[in-house]
């Protein structure tokens, strides 16, 4: 049994920045365990620019984001193992690793930071209707098809889902020379960023029909054709509205799922919202010393929002491991989230524990316009935030002041949520 | 190429008959129009070994699906497949008529069902807590079992290559002619001489008959499709729940799978195409409400994926097992549907028997009865998985992180008797890709480990054989 302080699930942007914030705070005893024969996570295959905007204020490409962490990494001497794969975390925190060379490994840790990512959500849990012929690839492993090895997977395209890799890849498969013929959303909004939708669809006069999802596909061997329908105010297709595009590629970008079948060996309890674990402040789990950074605690749209995030779970656990934060026994006050706003992260508050300054993410169900974000404290109105436009593809945040929640007496709720202007 | 038997079809009939065939001194061969066996029907469906409770008393069905369920334990020890018998309920709700059921029981003891009950509602759900809540009884068969109908199909065909039957995959039958004493069989291919003929064609078999045979046959493609859920649904049910047929048909099952997830369907439409294997909209989803009929609270934001089979449906719902009336020497393996799996045990000793028997083979003393399957590292411990890893690095490399499959199992899938050269097919062997992200993060590193260990370009490489390649070229030059 190897010994380590921290031990970090995944060695992709929030691991790393989580990594680097422990060692900066004083622990030493670091190891990163990625499944990937390099560190960087999905960021490699990220090979667009508009990265790092905030944290650096340029515009680096995925792979040159990564490479800053992963230097400060290097210039800390923090350790890490590629190429190996956790098998097991248990709830005392015993993980279990397996890789080539060292072959089963098992490593006591005094606290693990959970930062293994996302994963697409694929075909057949979307319940697509039709024949199941190649041709038919979530966008991310068309992504790595094309971006890490240099293979194209299809020359004309439909893509259903304008998450963000799904543009993204319009625009990449355009650029290498495919024909991308239709981008076809469910839902009446998009779902990913604005900015990739003008730069990815709109530059290069790629139609996107929202309200629109695939009814089938044809095609035995390899997709011969995609036809998408309207879909009512439920989701169900119009019949009538059917629309068939010849293609040889389906293209999937509907939704990232984090990744949290390790956690759940270990116990962590999970949000039925973003499937990711409930933290609190701290991004401490339900387990003692178990913490959760990035996409696996909940889908950010930007990694510069990951990286902060992760920073602050790196310095968290550092602090467990030296005792001046201890979890369980402290008084916590729950966020509710109403009115329009899905979910947030982190769900639990620790009004004598928090740090000054607490940074609450959240999502919004649907495209709201000309409205309040409203933040209350029992129901003391706290913060009221006139918002132009708020939409699901695009992370929003509050910051809650410590000063400020110890204000309240007798302090039980916090709610947060859309009212009308 | 001449042989003593030529079989038309490698789904697990076929199959089934080729391992019992390679018992005797004869050559015989399997010729498949795919790129791996178990590609048709065997591929498909409801993964059960039914108890037999279903079949009419004295068809060919009834006789072959209880003799296939005995047979089942022996078998899947010699060929290291796994099996569970886990029972199943046909269970009876309010509004329906419970002496289905009993004719159900009396159908069962008259086919020879060991074990079978009639179980009332207070201990049904002692036993299966989630049935619907109009359960009211049911018909119990202890001895229903879950199988893995890919695994049982490829160490069938895998034994009998190894004890000497040749495999012609990517071989189409298109023709086949009588001549003297032996039958020319034309396929896409070079033509294949055999004394004797065995059609196991699935639901091509009347088609295939028709070449030689003036028997008529009809065969309908009746499509079933499924809903498969994650593991973590798996659970839900530890039985087989079949519903009480009734005249809107057999109703689906809801079942857990020998690999651990939970299973729904199928449903059941007659369709002209036989090459009919998409789902539809409306087929998926008839699914839930239907399954909330025996099984509440399916899970259904837990499914990873969908599929459709088609049964062999014979008209005259029976199996048509035994040598051609018309044809002397063209042995039928035709019309089997459900309970085709179940049966196929019993399938191939019977048919195997008879054509030894009419052709006069003699059993050979070095038959191998057992085979190896592929070694899943999950079920060592840490020092045996440690040792494994030693000696065989591959076996450190998780490449399917939904299924912890690892580049070992993969090489051994691609590297044993009928190895897999397509991603479909390695899946069928390990389950690389079959589960929750639905092969999204390994399916690259399973084609470059398919091109590095084949020699095989990566942009012949594919889904399920030649035109499903998944690459179409390289970047700026498509």
């Amino acid at each position: 049994m190897l010994n380590y302080d921290i031990v970090i699930i995944g060695g992709g942007p929030a691991g790393l920045a989580a990594a680097i914030s422990a060692k900066d705070s004083g622990v030493d005893s670091i190891l990163i365990l990625e499944r990937d024969k390099e560190l960087g996570g999905i960021l490699n295959q990220c090979i667009h620019n508009g990265f790092g905007l905030h944290t650096f204020k340029e515009e680096l490409t995925g792979p040159e984001y990564a490479g800053r962490f992963i230097e400060q990494v290097y210039d800390r001497n923090i350790e890490y193992k590629l190429n190996t794969m956790v098998m097991d975390i248990s709830s005392d925190k015993v993980v279990t690793a397996m890789n080539r060379t060292d072959g089963m490994i098992q490593i006591q840790a005094k606290a693990v930071i959970l930062a293994m990512g996302c994963r697409e959500r694929s075909r057949g849990a979307l319940n697509i209707p039709g024949y199941r012929p190649a041709g038919i690839y979530s966008a991310g492993t068309a992504q790595r098809l094309v971006n890490r090895e240099g293979f194209m997977p299809g020359k004309e395209v439909v893509i259903l889902g304008s998450g963000d890799i799904g543009l993204i890849m319009a625009r990449r498969m355009t650029l290498e020379g495919a024909k991308v013929k239709v981008v076809a959303e469910l839902m009446p909004y998009s779902g990913g960023l604005k900015r990739n939708i003008v730069q990815c669809l709109e530059d290069f006069g790629i139609p996107l029909k929202l309200s629109h999802t695939v009814v089938d596909i044809e095609g035995r061997d390899r997709v011969k054709a995609v036809t998408i329908a309207k879909v009512d105010s439920n989701n169900k297709p119009i019949p009538g509205t059917e629309e068939r595009y010849e293609c040889d590629t389906l293209l999937l970008s509907c939704g990232l799922l984090p990744e949290n079948e390790l956690s759940k060996s270990a116990g962590v309890d999970l949000s039925m919202v973003t499937n990711g674990p409930v933290v609190n402040d701290s991004l401490e789990t339900n387990v003692p010393g178990i913490f959760a950074c990035g996409n696996v605690l909940h889908v950010h749209d930007l990694v510069d929002y990951v990286s902060e995030e992760a920073t602050t779970a790196g310095k968290n656990a550092s602090d467990y491991i030296r005792n001046t934060a201890s979890a369980s026994s402290d008084k916590q006050v729950k966020i509710n989230t109403e009115c329009g706003v899905r979910y947030s992260v982190p769900v639990f508050v620790r009004p004598d524990k928090m740090n000054d300054k607490l940074t609450v993410r959240f999502r919004v169900g649907n495209v709201y316009k000309n409205v309040n974000l409203c933040v209350y404290a029992n129901d003391t109105l706290l913060m009221k935030l006139p918002k132009k436009v708020m939409a699901p593809g695009e992370m929003e945040q509050v910051i809650l002041l410590k000063s400020k929640l110890n204000e309240i007496a007798d302090l039980n709720t916090i709610t947060i949520k859309i009212e009308e202007a | 190429m001449k042989y003593d038997v030529a079989i038309i079809g490698a789904g697990v009939t076929g199959s089934a008959i080729a391992r019992e065939l390679s018992r005797y001194n004869a050559n015989v061969c399997v010729i498949e129009r795919e790129e791996d066996v178990c590609s048709g029907t065997s591929k498909a469906n409801s993964a059960i070994v039914h108890a037999g409770f279903d079949a009419v008393p004295g068809t060919v069905k009834a006789l072959m699906n209880v003799q296939g369920n005995e047979m089942m334990d022996k078998l899947c020890e010699d060929l290291d497949v796994p099996f569970n018998r886990n029972g199943a309920f046909v269970v009876c709700t309010k509004n329906q008529d419970r002496s289905a059921l009993d004719t159900l029981y009396k159908r069962g003891i008259e086919n020879g069902v060991k074990d079978l009950k009639i179980l009332e509602r207070d201990e049904l759900i002692k036993m299966e807590p989630n049935l619907a809540d109009d359960v009211t009884c049911a018909l119990y068969a202890p001895t229903s079992g879950i199988i893995c109908p890919f695994n049982l199909t490829i160490a069938l065909a895998e034994n009998a290559n190894e004890n000497g039957v040749d495999f012609f995959l990517n071989t189409e039958v298109k023709d086949i002619k009588k001549e003297n004493d032996s039958f020319i069989i034309k396929t896409n291919a070079d033509d294949i001489e055999a004394k004797a003929v065995v059609n196991a064609a699935g639901v091509y078999a009347d088609a295939i008959s028709h070449m030689v045979s003036s028997t008529k046959m009809e065969i309908i493609a009746r499509r079933g499709q499924y809903m498969l859920l994650d593991k973590t649904a798996g659970t839900h049910v530890s039985h087989t729940i079949f519903q009480l047929p009734s005249e809107m048909g057999k109703g689906v099952l809801v079942s857990p799978t020998i690999h651990g997830n939970l299973l729904v369907g199928p449903t059941a439409e007659d369709v002209p195409n036989k090459e009919g294997l998409n789902t539809t909209g409306d087929g998926l989803g008839s699914l839930a409400p239907l399954s909330a009929l025996s099984v509440k609270d399916v899970p259904y934001r837990q499914v990873i994926t969908s599929f459709a089979g088609l049964r062999a449906h014979e008209v005259n719902d029976d199996f048509i097992i035994g040598e051609d009336e018309d044809t002397k020497g063209f042995y039928q393996a035709a019309g089997i549907e459900s309970p085709g799996l179940s049966s196929a045990p019993a399938i191939g000793v019977a048919l195997a028997g008879e054509i030894a028997r009419k052709e006069g083979f003699a059993k050979k003393d070095n038959f191998k009865e057992t085979r190896k399957g592929i070694l899943n590292p999950a079920t060592l411990s840490l020092e045996e998985r440690n040792e494994l890893i030693k000696k065989n690095p591959a076996y450190g490399t998780i490449i399917c992180r939904c299924e912890m499959i690892t580049e070992g199992e993969i090489i051994d899938a691609i590297k044993r008797p009928l190895g897999a050269r397509s991603l479909d097919a390695v899946k069928r062997r390990t389950r690389a890709g079959m589960g929750r992200c639905q092969s999204g993060f390994c399916s690259p590193r399973t084609m470059e480990i398919i091109s590095r260990e084949c020699n095989i370009p990566m942009e012949e490489i594919s889904k399920h054989g030649k035109g499903s390649e998944f690459i179409v070229g390289i970047n700026k030059e498509v």
